[in-house]
């Protein structure tokens, strides 16, 4: 009997998303063990438990729109279809990495997918995607730029004058902020004077809505919307996405400011992959088994991403002086 | 022959030529227009200047007014560069860059390096430099310095209008982000210009005036008062070579080594803040490479280490003059070994 698929994307692209969004966790949880292992340089900010939200706005994206990202990009990079070994050999600081080792987690970028790069500077992607927004008019395809940032970079003044900027401009702008609760350490009412994203969004006279972030289908149909309107030159709108983040600000922090038991709620009641595939299987479109072979093959792609960035060279001493102009 | 105009006009034909030759040229900026949405005039103002005057009538679709947002526009004419277009912001008075140095340092002038050369970003943000205007300490810095100390941005400071017009063109066709510094004070000033379109080449300084006796090294504003000098001075029997830097990055050291090593001397003239400038970097990189041509110790004459003041006495006695710039020539010469 032939089941009816009740959801707006159709059986392939549900597995392809539900793939999307494992690659991305299965990514971060490596992230977490490796950096725990010494193995990564740096700072690493991960992105585990908030795959719905970037899978959601991407499904409705094509290499020709950009994305902003920020410090805590890897997710936006899977689903902006940045490859995957070549994002963990830049977090090994490997050649051969996406910035050939040069740019480090906080700042991978490819703009031949529209990936405008991961930013160590919280709200820098505001201005910067309304440049893209405003090439785009130029260009006239009907392409889009989507700036994210945090709760916490909600607040900085890059992040109103660009919302001011857009609307004055009428650029086609998705402003999405992507509300984890904590800016870093700090819980979002402490440093966020209003209540709602969407009032703030009012405030410069865009349209604002409010979704479960850990629901794909939920961030699926706003972005949607949002996107549509912009693409239609309807201008910018903001979409907030409340959701969850399983790991500290950054790897190394004891993440000591939650109340106790509160990882484990998220873990076991806010998990986006575990509700996104409950969803396909209660809906009998897609079986547990066909969910658990994807699960297995993004592992075993982890771990070749893993095997390829220990094995690849370092950066030499020539590397270091290229991809700038220097006369000194 | 040539005719003559000012460096103000240069730069206005510099962008009409460009944004002609190319529609990814655009401009933006704080009425760079002016009367954007109002009842009365449109291209109003130009500029606060009026240095962009008449090109909205040209370029309609590639002159764009701003908000007073300076982070959020050159942001965008950053991020807008990294998408393909060739974008001239204007930022009214490079004073202003606080407001928006995020985005110029940590984004435009990084991405190429470390997105793996994967990434160019050919901007350009035109600002007016320089005291005299009694503007005070906020619109009237030479923070040129600022700029050149950081890898990824390119430096221009013409002195005259044939300079502004090449090197303005050659900023929009270069693939770096560009800091394109006019000084306010010589915006009436005129030499011949052509009028077709042409460039000049990044790092290539200019020998204004040829000498034997001393080298002075400078920029923009203080090209005029060094010539004032070395007027001066040739009555008196010294005969001043005066190189005119014109890109403080690329920087063409060949250029001030060859001149230090045929007059073994040097003056460096600074109109920006005596701590770290170009003087200091010149005067450093003289002493590296040529020091054994050295036949005195080198002067730098810089305005002194404060901010600049408003009262026109004192702004007289803040801007280095063509008298200080003689002192210590004559300086070189006294002391010579």
């Amino acid at each position: 009997m032939q089941v009816q698929n009740p959801f707006p994307l159709s059986r392939d692209e549900l597995l392809t998303v539900y793939r999307q969004m494992r690659t991305i966790r299965e990514f971060e949880e490596r992230l977490h063990i490796d950096f725990g292992r010494g193995d990564i340089p740096g700072f690493v900010h991960l992105y585990a438990g908030e795959e719905a939200t970037a899978a959601g706005i991407m499904h409705h994206l094509n290499d020709g729109d950009r994305i902003a990202s920020t410090h805590r990009g890897h997710g936006h990079c899977i689903a902006k279809g940045v490859d995957v070994v070549g994002m963990m050999k830049e977090i090994y600081g490997k050649k051969g990495g996406s910035c050939n080792g040069k740019g480090g987690s906080m700042h991978i970028a490819d703009l031949s997918r529209g990936m405008m790069g991961a930013n160590g500077i919280l709200g820098a992607g505001g201005p910067l995607i309304c440049g893209a927004a405003l090439a785009a008019k130029y260009r006239n395809k009907g392409e889009v730029g989507i700036c994210f940032f945090g709760d916490g970079a909600s607040n900085q003044g890059t992040i109103l004058e660009s919302m001011n900027l857009a609307g004055v401009w009428n650029l086609p702008v998705i402003f999405v902020v992507e509300n984890n609760g904590y800016a870093e350490s700090t819980s979002r009412d402490y440093g966020t004077a209003v209540d709602s994203y969407v009032d703030r969004a009012a405030g410069f006279g865009l349209p604002g809505v409010t979704v479960d972030g850990t629901d794909f289908f939920a961030v699926h149909e706003a972005a949607g919307a949002v996107i549509k309107r912009a693409r239609e030159g309807g201008g910018p709108s903001l979409l907030e996405c409340k959701m969850v983040r399983y790991f500290g600000h950054f790897e190394g922090d004891a993440q000591t400011y939650r109340a106790p038991g509160e990882l484990d709620d998220i873990r076991a009641n806010h998990n986006c992959l575990k509700i996104l595939g409950d969803q396909l299987t209660a809906a009998g479109i897609i079986s547990q088994s066909e969910l658990t072979k994807i699960d297995e093959e993004v592992m075993v792609l982890i771990e070749h991403s893993v095997k390829e960035a220990k094995a690849a060279p370092f950066p030499t001493l020539a590397d270091l002086t290229t991809d700038v102009y220097i006369n000194y | 022959m040539a005719r003559k105009i000012s460096m103000k006009q240069a730069v206005n034909e510099a962008l009409d030529q460009a944004m002609a030759a190319d529609p990814t040229v655009i401009c933006m900026g704080e009425d760079i227009v002016g009367g954007a949405g109002g009842n009365g005039e449109m291209d109003a103002w130009g500029g606060v200047l009026g240095v962009t005057k008449g090109l909205y009538a040209k370029h309609p679709k590639q002159m764009m007014d701003t908000p007073l947002s300076e982070s959020a526009y050159i942001g965008a004419a950053i991020g807008a560069a990294a998408c393909g277009m060739r974008p001239v912001a204007e930022l009214m008075f490079i004073d202003f860059m606080g407001v928006c140095f995020d985005q110029i340092f940590n984004q435009a002038a990084k991405f190429k390096y470390m997105f793996g050369g994967k990434a160019e970003t050919p901007v350009v943000i035109r600002c007016m430099v320089g005291a005299g205007f009694r503007a005070a300490a906020q619109h009237s810095q030479m923070l040129t310095p600022l700029f050149a100390h950081i890898p990824g941005l390119k430096v221009v400071c013409p002195s005259n209008a044939y300079d502004t017009k090449g090197l303005l063109i050659q900023s929009i066709r270069d693939n770096d982000p560009v800091i394109f510094c006019e000084h306010k004070n010589l915006y009436a000033h005129e030499c011949e210009v052509p009028e077709a379109s042409y460039t000049i080449p990044f790092g290539e300084a200019n020998i204004v005036r040829e000498g034997k006796h001393c080298t002075i090294v400078t920029y923009g504003l203080m090209v005029h008062r060094s010539l004032d000098a070395a007027a001066v001075l040739a009555k008196e029997g010294v005969e001043v070579e005066i190189v005119d830097l014109r890109t403080l990055s690329p920087l063409d050291m060949d250029t001030v080594l060859e001149s230090v090593t045929k007059t073994g001397r040097l003056v460096c003239v600074d109109e920006a803040s005596p701590r770290c400038n170009i003087a200091t970097d010149i005067s450093a990189q003289v002493c590296m490479h040529a020091f054994g041509a050295l036949k005195a110790q080198i002067e730098m004459v810089t305005p002194p280490h404060t901010p600049v003041p408003f009262s026109p006495v004192l702004e007289d006695m803040y801007i280095p003059s063509a008298a200080q710039i003689a002192t210590a020539v004559r300086k070189t010469i006294k002391g010579s070994k």
